[in-house]
């Protein structure tokens, strides 16, 4: 005779992804860096008229085209590197984990519904960059979009597993925290932020290119030109995505 | 007319709920549980007392899977919980000491959670309203006072209808008036059938509570029986004290049998002995024409006893 007072059954998992969700959205820091921040700097520079231009040494794009793929990065950085591992850090550190061990749900159900949250708030990130750069800037949609949509997914996975290691390897939230800040910064320049790729100095660029953003942002660049992105850039960042996973599932600690 | 500790009081009858044998957990080369067993009945409130860093927390932890023993084993209505957690979370529930939730979660929607992660939850409102948590319902969780957060994480121990509740500190932040409440709570959910392991070093709760107690100390047990067999087996004794209305021979009082000690205490005669001697040091009064105003007999409790099975030998030479 069971009594239950709600109406609706769900799953477990279901219902820790629905708290979750409700949490994720009482977080206005986050929302605004992976949601708004990106477009905003998207506008920010499409306001500057010479950067609308196309140019030939930036392979026929204007530097406002190329923020467009640099835009996306920032979204999937801020919200990989910078909001997620405080809140499961946080989590760990008050017990939630643990204390979600002794219930008949698993407490990695709890770090997917975090990644599934901050990976679902990315996705409308970039549809909301690639829309208004499109519609207010003109920039070009993806030319091959099995190519765009290869090299998003790899870059995607890449800053999630940063993510993930710097979960297992602070001690703490507030040791987190700093790590997650000094972690960002390099990413963000890899991607692009103060200089595309494509205008960087040959040397430089060649170094990037090594970086698991700067093998995405080249890929991305590439299939936004149409082209399936070159094989050397998406397998640096898929080398990335299965070394820093490995080590960080290896390291991962519940408690 | 004990019953023999660790073995079950009706032959035969009883469901074992609780059985831990030779439970040994060292961290480094400190040893924190040293070769603790004992075995708790169905539907029984068994207590694990004992002074902080005694290994209380990491037995119960290696109980509910939690924490993996060195030595030893512990099954849970024949659940291995080291080996099998997933079926040991269907029936047993834990309140885990400072344990915390999601900063911003809601009272409602914490309650709402752990029922939809139970198979056949209990409904919440009624635990919340028992718990007093009915008028926190919409606040956030890092906005509860240390006592209203511990009232929420006993409704979540609770809400899985668990078959074994493990409470760790049960009424650490809890005022006297909603440590009764808890109290009566934990008495009902055993009368509901559920077995009861609490932790506590509080020794009223444990008097108050528990069928029987073992008192853990450096990781062992050191004894374990029924609040009164304990109080008995340490031999603590009764108090007597009043103040005089005239000069008292105390002389008179020593020589009585059954007194142990008698001594001042500012205006007041302290008498120490077993339980009769008060009786018969009242009629010496009355013989000596003395009225004891004030009077006061305190029987041994618990605390007394638990200080002598905790004793510290080495501390004395300190």
């Amino acid at each position: 005779m069971s009594t239950t007072t709600t109406t609706t059954t769900t799953t477990p998992a279901a219902a820790v992804l629905r708290t979750e969700t409700r949490l994720f959205r009482r977080e206005p820091g986050s929302l605004f860096w992976i949601l708004v921040f990106p477009t905003g700097l998207l506008c920010i520079l499409g306001a500057i008229p010479g950067f609308r231009l196309d140019k030939a040494g930036l392979g026929g794009f204007s530097v406002v085209d190329l923020f467009v793929p640099v835009s996306v990065l920032v979204s999937m950085t801020l919200a990989a590197v910078q909001a997620m591992p405080p809140v499961l850090l946080a989590y760990r550190e008050a017990g939630v984990l643990r204390r979600l061990r002794t219930t008949p749900v698993q407490p990695a159900t709890l770090l997917g519904a975090q990644a599934l949250l901050h990976a679902g708030a990315v996705v409308l990130s970039s549809a909301l960059v690639v829309s208004v750069g499109r519609l207010a800037f003109g920039t070009p949609l993806p030319g091959s979009w099995p190519g765009y949509a290869l090299a998003y997914l790899l870059a995607l996975a890449a800053v999630f597993s940063i993510g993930s290691l710097i979960t297992a390897l602070s001690p703490n939230t507030r040791i987190g925290s700093a790590v997650s800040t000094v972690v960002v910064f390099p990413l963000l320049f890899t991607a692009g932020v103060w200089l595309p790729v494509q205008a960087m100095p040959h040397l430089l660029r060649d170094i990037v290119d090594l970086t698991p953003l700067g093998g995405a942002s080249e890929a991305m660049t590439e299939a936004m030109a149409g082209h399936f992105p070159a094989g050397s850039h998406l397998l640096v960042t898929a080398l990335w995505v299965v070394v820093v996973g490995a080590v960080s599932v290896r390291t991962f600690r519940w408690e | 007319m004990h019953h023999v500790a660790g073995l079950p009081r009706l032959e035969g009858m009883a469901e074992t709920a609780v059985d831990v044998k030779d439970l040994s957990k060292r961290y480094g080369d400190r040893v924190v549980v040293d070769d603790v067993g004992f075995v708790v009945e169905a539907g029984e409130i068994f207590g694990i007392l004992g002074p902080n860093g005694a290994g209380k927390t990491t037995t119960v932890e290696s109980i509910a899977g939690l924490r993996i023993g060195d030595a030893g084993s512990v099954r849970v209505h024949g659940i291995d919980p080291w080996t099998d957690r997933r079926s040991l979370t269907r029936v047993l529930g834990i309140q885990l000491q400072e344990s915390r939730l999601q900063p911003k979660i809601t009272v409602r929607e914490a309650l709402e959670l752990w029922s939809a992660l139970h198979p056949d939850p209990e409904p919440w409102p009624g635990l919340a309203e028992r718990l007093g948590l009915e008028p926190h319902l919409d606040q956030r969780f890092v906005s509860l006072s240390g006592g209203q957060q511990q009232r929420l994480s006993i409704a979540l121990a609770l809400v899985g209808r668990p078959r074994v509740v493990i409470l760790d500190e049960l009424s650490t932040g809890l005022d006297p008036r909603a440590r009764r409440d808890v109290w009566q709570l934990v008495r009902d959910v055993r009368d509901a059938g559920a077995t009861v392991l609490l932790v506590t070093h509080a020794m009223e709760e444990a008097q108050e509570l528990c069928d029987r107690i073992a008192i853990v100390d450096h990781g062992r047990i050191t004894a374990l029986d029924t609040p009164d067999g304990l109080i008995e087996a340490a031999g603590a004794l009764t108090r007597t004290s009043f103040v005089p209305s005239a000069p008292t021979d105390l002389e008179a009082l020593r020589a009585i049998r059954g007194v142990a000690s008698v001594r001042r205490a500012d205006d007041r005669v302290v008498v120490e002995g077993i339980e009769d001697a008060a009786l018969a040091v009242l009629s010496a009064l009355a013989g000596q024409q003395v009225v004891p105003h004030r009077l006061r007999v305190s029987g041994a409790t618990l605390d007394t006893a638990y200080l002598d099975l905790t004793a510290h030998p080495d501390k004395e030479f300190a």
